[in-house]
Order: C-alpha cells, then structure tokens, then sequence
C-alpha cells in the first residue's frame, strides 16, 4: 500500500507492506540512513524521530501508523543551507560522541527536550535521555552538550 | 618564521562528527549493492543438540527466496575452519569451529543453516520456514559442574571440557606463603558481561565473478585480521580480498572477531555469484556475538604481620563457552601479569583453567583479562587490610612499588615502563574529599541511619598497547603486534596520513592529525587520515587493546619523522649548505646563525613533486611509511574512588561521588581521553552495579534483550570526576604515550564493589555478589544478619 508522510518538510510517498516499521521506511525507501536502528526492541532509542514534534521510536511504529504526518529526522535537524542546529554544534564541541551510532537518536531526543523546556537541569536532561543508551560516552559529555546547547539557544553569555 | 603553536595537548573537536551528527556516515547497514540478497542464519534454539535433518523445502517454495545452506551443504566448501589465533599451551584443545555446525549445535544461537532472499523479509520468513530436526543433548553451562566426573561434554570428541591450563610462575611460592604470617584468601566470580555495541554486527560480500574478486564490507575492529582469517576459511587469496570497515559503531572488543557471518556471506557470494548482505538483530547479538569475563577466582596473598605483600597466588577458572574464537584461550593471559596490581612480592603466581561449556563463546570485552585481574587484587588487598587491621589507603601505601621513571620489574615478570602510585592516590584523595567522606561515615554509623555509606579504592596498574612481537611469540599468540603509518604529501603540502588501526569512536583521525600537524608544522585542517581498508591501507594490525596510539600512533610519528628528513636534505641541497647546518622546528628548517634563509615542509613537497632540483640519487614524491614493533607494553595506571550511599533496607546503592585519576602519559587530545575515561568508567560501573548475563540450567539466555540485560541509562549513572596524576611519560615511546581505552573498564568494578562492602562492614558484610543489585545486596544483609537471605 501507499504512505504519503511529510518527512523533513518534504512530501513522500512509498510503497510498502503494512508490516514494515517507520524505520525501514526511512532507511530503505526514503533513503535517509541517518536513522539508525539498533535494538528493533524500543530499548536503545538509535531510531528516534520526530512525528508532529513529539520523538517516536521509529522502529516501534509501522510505517502506515505516521501517515499524513510530519516526520523530522536527524538529516532535517540543520537548516536548509547546512547551519547547524544548536545541538549539533554543542555535541561536536562537547565531544558529546564517539562512534557516533547513537547520536541521531539522542540529537532527535534531546531536541524535544528542548523545545518543551529551555532550561533544563542536569538531572533533567539526565531523566529525559533515559529512553537512549549510548556505550561510548557514558553520557557525561551528552548531558553537557545538552546543557550547553540550552545556554546557547537561551543567548545566555 | 612564526612557529606553528603546538596542538598536541590541545582539544580542536574532532574531524570525525560533522558526517556523524549529520545523519550522513554510513555504517555497514547503510549500504546496499545492485543485485543484493539478503542472509538471515538459522539458528538452534537449544544449547546442546544433534541436528538430525533439515527440510528447507517449505522454505524454498516462498516468494523471492534464491538459496537456503545447511552445514553439510558447505562442509566441502570451506578451505578451513574459523581462526582461533591464541594456542597458549600444549594442553590446548581445540576442536574445528565450522561457521555452520555440521553435526551438534553446542550453544543456543549457533548457526544451523543460511537462507537467501531478495529481500530482508522475505530471507527472514523463509528462516521460520526451514525445519529442522533436533535431538536435545545434556547440557552443562556451569563451570565447576562441567569440570565435574560424568559431566556432558560440549565436545564429545575431545573426552573432556578442559580447553587449557596455563601458568606463570615467578620465585618459590610455596615457600613463601608457608613461612608467611599471615595468609588471605577469598573466592570471586566475575560475571559474564555482554559487550552490547549499540551498532550490531553487518556484513556485505560483493563479488566480482569475472575477475574473482571480492570486497566484504563489515562492522568490524579488525578488518586487517579478518582478510587472513577469510583466506583460512575460505581459500579466496589476500590478493583477491578487500575489508573495509566502514564506520564502525562501537566495538568493546565484540567486533574484535573473526565471525561465521563474514565467512558465510563471502562463501555464498562465490557460490552465487551476487553479493550478499546480513545484518545482525539484537537477539541474535545476544546468542552469536561474544561474550566476555565470567571467571571463578581464588585469590591469595601472603604477608608480613604489617601486611606487606610476601607472595600473590591466583587460580583462575575461564569459561571459553562452546568454541575457542579467535583469542578465547588468550584473553585472561592479557591480565596474566597484572594481578600483582601497582604492588610489589618476592613470589607470584597465577594458574588459569579454561572450560567448554553449551554457551555462547567469550573473548576479548573492553579490558580483556586486565579487568579480572585488577578485581582480584583490589578485593583482596583490601581483605589483607582488614586482616591486619590497617585503612584501604594505608595497605596500598605500604605496598606501592616506590616512584620510578626508568623501567623496573613487576613481580611476574616484565618491566613497567614508569609510575608514581602515591601521586595519583593523593590527587583521588583531595578530589574525593576523602577525609570528609570519611567523617559522614563515621556520623551515619553512629546515627545508626538506614543509607549507610561506603568508600571504595581501586589503585590499578594496566598493561597495554598491544603487543611486542617477540612478546606475543613467547606467549604462544600467532601474530605480531606491530603497527604501520603511511605518509603522503601532495604536491601543495596537503596530508594523507594512511594508518593501520582501524577506529570505531576513538577519534584516530583527530588525535593523528594532531600528531602530524606538530611533527611536520602543517595546520589541523589540511591533514586527513585514512583507516578501516585493506587496499588503501594494506598495513595495520587494527584496534584493540588499548593499542591504537600506543602502537599506531608512534607509527604515525615515526612516518612523519621520515618525511622531516627527506625534505630536511632536500631543504639543505636548495639552500646549499650540508644537512647539519640546519635547525628544525614545526615545519620549518633554518639555516644555523641565519634564521631567516629558510624552508617549509609544504613548499618542499612542491619541490619533491616537481623534482627538478633534487640532491643527486633521491627519489622524487614525499610520502614514507613507518612499522612500529614497540620494545615493551605501555603501563597506565592510577587511583579511582567511589562513595556509593547503600540503603540498607532496600539494597539499593546510590553513587555519591566518582573519582578517576588515570595517568596515561603524554596526553594527545585532553577532550578525547577525558571522554575514554568517562566512557570506560560508567561500562565498569555497569558491571558492578547492573550487568549479568543469567543462563538457565538448559542453557538458555534468559538475559537476551536489552529489557533483561540491563546497560544504563544517563539517569542511572553519575558524571564522574577526572584527574590525570603526574603525567609521567611513557619509556617505552618517544612520544611518552600510553593508552586510555581501556583504563575504566579495569579501575572501576572493584572500587565500586569495595564500597558497597565499607557501606555494610559495620554489619560484617565482607562480600557481596556482582553486579550488586538492589536484590543481591538485600541478600548480602539478610544472610549476614543470620537470616536466609530470602
């Protein structure tokens, strides 16, 4: 059958089998591979996206259910000429990265966060990261990139 | 001339992210060829059983399925079994580890049969489709019962479920624990630990039948190594095969393998001549990926009445699992000199037993034998203290080998290349606010107050950079331990640095950068480095063991040094004075007493590409090539602390405050190492506090998703506090470097452990079990109090 979705602020259709998830869609119809899938179980969080603002793990979600939506992925978190988004630029400065597998799902997460609360706390960043597993970093550098990138976005000095 | 400022020591962020932070960098599952089918493995859901038949008829009949291969269909195909590269003794048995099992699966998860389709879906229905006939063998997963008389042997064959035993002795050790006063002795069982890359295993095989070549693409730490195990396994020539790993997400030693998975996929892309992709699920990465740890220790020390350490004897039980992989056997020996920690003794001792068992193979995990021994004798230090009656920090001061910066000897054997065990405990005293931590101990005893807290040390000496070659043929290991640099100026002084380790969030292209942007005073940002490719980077002996500047890293310099003095003759043949009349400093060579007539190396590229003035005989190009065989391993070392608040109620551990102060030599990249540090510590922190993966008495995992098998979250876990020591460099390189990889996973189970231990030790709790779960320390109290634990 045919999914029209919004993803990244483009419209796109795909045919596909109602069994396959968002993910799939993304990766191997849509070819945006940014999204990574690392636990096909809504563990990790690697394959969080955004659906209408709100982070979805995408490989929980059938590629029909997020039809009709807007989808935001890491490849549309920088702006249309390539700037950075505030957190992009706060994680490559922070080291807030190594392998760089987890990333996008934190990056999709970690903008939610954002949008809803400006000013987090460290534990609150903490608590809201809590749906995403990274094995490099030990989230420490995570968090503060996070919070770092709040301040930036605040215009705090 | 201004100088070029220095930028090892310096953060400039990493050349690495902008493709990662961008959704951009593509990992092996990104990757698609024309013509691609996809393999699913099916896989035996029992631990131990015959394989009486396979029907793939249903199978075959589906929609888009090309091919379905039992074991017995390929077993004429392979040129031989996997690689396992580590015979540590005579007594070795290895039984041939076949990627498909032909006759027995021997753990859950070993692969029974591949199936090939057009597409993912349609291989993984056909899977379920295939039938085969099992008949259930007795099954043991236990070590101590697998050593037992008339116990189920994994390999029937082999007549018994010994692998190995393996010993290093230094001075007369039963002499000297029969004289000494006093004796400590304790039994620890290390859990096994599951190494959870985030990024699965993926493989792709792309054929080219016309020409008989082939390029497998894999997740891999060691795409060097796997191109000579695909020869063994396959019989395809190294002249015919490329490996690329591509971006690699994570590895923790799992993808420090040679896997049936690349094997099958290269085989079946010969037989059909398309190229073939299979990628892991997490389910299967729990069964088919190794597995790490899981020892059964006896540790012993013998001391003086002041606990001064006399004697360390250690008898180590290693589970191997079902087969030896690729450094099974091996990987407790990487600790096997460490097991006297930064202490000194007249007689040392450690015996090692492997044992078969229907579970998934273990091999390297971060720290790789190095963590195991670092948790024996931090635990045991400490029940020495409490023999003798003297604070954690008093023991550890009184046994410290003293401060040296000249090689001195360990008590198994070998030289550490340099170390000041005080420093380090003295700045993760001051960091910790330990003197505090111990009054508001003391105030909570006394209050009698149901969270109680406990203060853990851990004082590790590590051993790493893996490894002199000639200390890898006395130890039995097949390859050498060298690493190779390539590089390559163009004719416009832009830097290809073509390295042999092979990253996967290290940072290598940072941190290499940096080193050559110094040596040859070229900026940060012209110099890029190529990794992860056997055709582009022939040489490499790929990245594992806390190697990769150690070894790699040197070999970088050492090329960049070459390059230095090429153009150092060509900048003297130009300037018309003798070689020696020039001074070098970042790029620029002077001439002696006159500062001002001078060269760059950018602008004596230019020449070496143009060649039209060149010294007589030279060659024209700049680009040189360095192999690097260090002459000794590198020795970090350093103290952590950890106060954990314990609730005694609940069991329930909190941690207050974490201190790691590693010193790993020279620093290359501040931002980088702070980041290994943090990284390695809270996947050691895991172990202690949250990991186990849990088999049942049939040999099934019961900890086989990431909903069972806990790794935490940010929320679980705290930021920690960095301290460097003294920085001492390292003897056994010029550059002074050693390695961070793996330094947290070593310090920090045993100072986690031994804080929840001082949290309860007013209740007589002197051990409690890994990981130290809410559940494990409620038992810990309740059986300590007198009651059953239940």
């Amino acid at each position: 059958m045919d999914v029209t979705l919004s993803v990244n602020g483009v419209s796109r259709t795909a045919s596909v089998e109602p069994r396959i998830t968002l993910a799939d869609v993304l990766r191997d119809e849509l070819g945006l591979t940014g999204t990574h899938v690392g636990c096909e179980h809504g563990v990790c969080g690697a394959c969080t996206v955004l659906l209408d603002g709100r982070s979805v793990r995408s490989c929980l979600l059938f590629a029909v259910q997020a039809a009709g939506q807007e989808v935001t992925t890491v490849e549309g978190l920088a702006a249309a000429d390539g700037t950075l988004h505030p957190l992009q630029k706060a994680f490559h400065d922070a080291h807030g990265l190594q392998c760089g597998f987890c990333t996008p799902g934190f990056l999709m997460a970690a903008r939610e966060l954002l949008d809803e609360n400006p000013s987090p706390t460290e534990s609150e960043v903490r608590t809201w990261l809590s749906g995403n597993l990274c094995r490099c970093t030990g989230y420490q550098n995570i968090v503060d990139a996070v919070l770092l990138a709040a301040e930036r976005m605040r215009g705090a000095p | 001339m201004a100088v070029a400022e220095r930028t090892i020591g310096t953060s400039p962020p990493r050349k690495e992210d902008p493709e990662l932070i961008t959704g951009q960098a593509r990992y092996t599952d990104d990757l698609t060829m024309p013509g691609m089918l996809h393999m699913v493995v099916v896989r035996s859901p029992f631990a131990h059983a015959r394989i009486k038949g396979v029907d793939a008829s249903k199978a075959l009949a589906m929609d888009g399925v090309v091919a379905v291969y039992t074991g017995a269909d390929l077993a004429a195909d392979w040129a031989g079994p996997l690689l396992m590269a580590w015979a540590v003794s005579e007594d070795l048995k290895n039984p041939p580890h076949w990627p498909l099992t032909k006759d027995e699966a021997r753990h859950q998860g070993d692969g029974v049969a591949v199936v090939l389709a057009t597409s993912r879906a349609a291989a993984k229905d056909a899977a379920e489709a295939v039938e085969v006939d099992y008949e259930p063998l007795p099954v043991v997963v236990d070590m101590e019962a697998a050593l037992a008389d008339g116990a189920p042997l994994v390999h029937e064959d082999q007549g018994t479920n010994k692998a190995y035993t393996w010993s290093l002795k230094n001075g007369d050790v039963d002499a000297v624990f029969a004289a000494a006063p006093v004796v400590v002795k304790e039994r620890y069982v290390i859990q096994r630990a599951i190494p959870t890359a985030i990024e699965t295993r993926a493989v792709i095989a792309d054929p080219s039948p016309a020409m008989g070549e082939y390029t497998l693409w894999s997740a891999t730490q060691i795409p060097h190594i796997v191109r000579v195990a695909m020869v063994v396994a396959t019989g395809i020539p190294e002249s015919k095969l490329r490996v690329i790993a591509p971006r690699v997400g994570g590895g923790f030693g799992s993808k420090l393998q040679v896997y049936a998975e690349e094997a099958l996929c290269l085989l079946v892309a010969k037989k059909l001549g398309r190229p073939v992709k299979w990628v892991e699920e997490r389910s299967e990465n729990y069964l088919a990926t190794h597995h790490g740890r899981d020892q059964i220790q006896v540790a012993e020390l013998a001391a003086d009445e002041q606990g001064k350490i006399r004697g360390f004897r250690f008898n180590i039980m290693v589970n191997m699992g079902a087969y030896l992989m690729i450094i099974t056997p091996g990987t407790p020996l990487l600790g096997a000199f460490v097991y006297c920690g930064c202490y000194g003794g007249d007689a040392y001792e450690v015996n090692f037993t492997g044992v078969f068992t229907n579970t998934t193979p273990t091999d390297a995990y971060r720290g790789a034998g190095r963590p195991e021994a670092t948790y024996a004798i931090e635990r045991i230090i400490e029940a020495l203290a409490r023999k003798v009656g003297k604070d954690p920090v008093e023991i550890r001061r009184l046994n410290f080998l003293p401060a040296f910066t000249e090689p001195t000897p360990m008590p198994g054997g070998l030289s550490i290349d340099s170390g000041n065990y005080d420093a380090t405990l003295d700045q993760a005293l001051e960091l910790a606010g330990y003197d505090q931590l111990r009054k508001e101990q003391q105030v909570r005893r006394e209050r009698g107050d149901t969270k109680q807290i406990g203060i853990g040390l851990s004082t590790y000496l590590e051993m790493c950079g893996l490894a002199p070659s000639r200390v890898l043929k006395a130890l039995n290991y097949a390859a050498g331990g060298w690493d190779a640099a390539t590089i390559r100026l163009s004719p416009t002084g832009k830097v290809q640095v073509i390295a042999g380790t092979s990253p996967h969030g290290q940072g290598h292209a940072t941190t290499f950068a940096q080193i050559v942007a110094d040596d040859l005073g070229i900026p940060f940002d012209d110099i890029e480095v190529i990794t992860g490719d056997t055709t582009l980077a022939p040489l490499g002996m790929d990245t594992y063991g806390s190697r990769s500047i150690a070894i790699g890293g040197v070999a970088v310099h050492r090329a960049a040094m070459k390059i230095v003095e090429k153009t150092r003759r060509i900048a003297a043949h130009e300037l018309e004075v003798s070689d020696e009349d020039l001074d070098y400093a970042s790029g620029t060579f002077s001439v002696k007493g006159a500062p001002d007539r001078a060269k760059t190396v950018p602008g004596l590229a230019w020449s070496a590409w143009t060649a039209h003035d060149l010294p007589d005989g030279m060659e024209p190009g700049l680009e040189e090539t360095a192999v690097y065989d260090a002459a000794n391993f590198v020795f970090p070392y350093g103290a952590h602390i950890c106060a954990v608040e314990v609730d005694t109620e609940t069991g329930q551990v909190d941690i207050l405050k974490y201190v790691a102060v590693d010193d790993v030599g020279v620093v290359i990249n501040p931002q980088i190492v702070d980041g290994q540090v943090a990284g390695g510590v809270i996947q050691g922190i895991a172990e202690a506090l949250f990991e186990e993966a849990v088999y049942s008495d049939d040999g099934q995992l019961l900890t086989a998703s990431l909903t069972n098998y806990e790794v935490p979250a940010a929320s679980d876990v705290p930021s920690i506090v960095i301290g460097r020591g003294p920085e001492l460099p390292s003897t056994t390189n010029e550059l002074g470097v050693k390695g961070v990889g793996e330094t947290g996973t070593i310090a920090s189970p045993p100072a986690v452990i031994n804080a929840v231990i001082d949290a309860l030790s007013h209740l007589g709790v002197t051990d409690v079990p890994r990981p130290a779960s809410p559940e494990n320390v409620w038992r810990t109290i309740r059986s300590t109090r007198g009651g059953d634990g239940r």
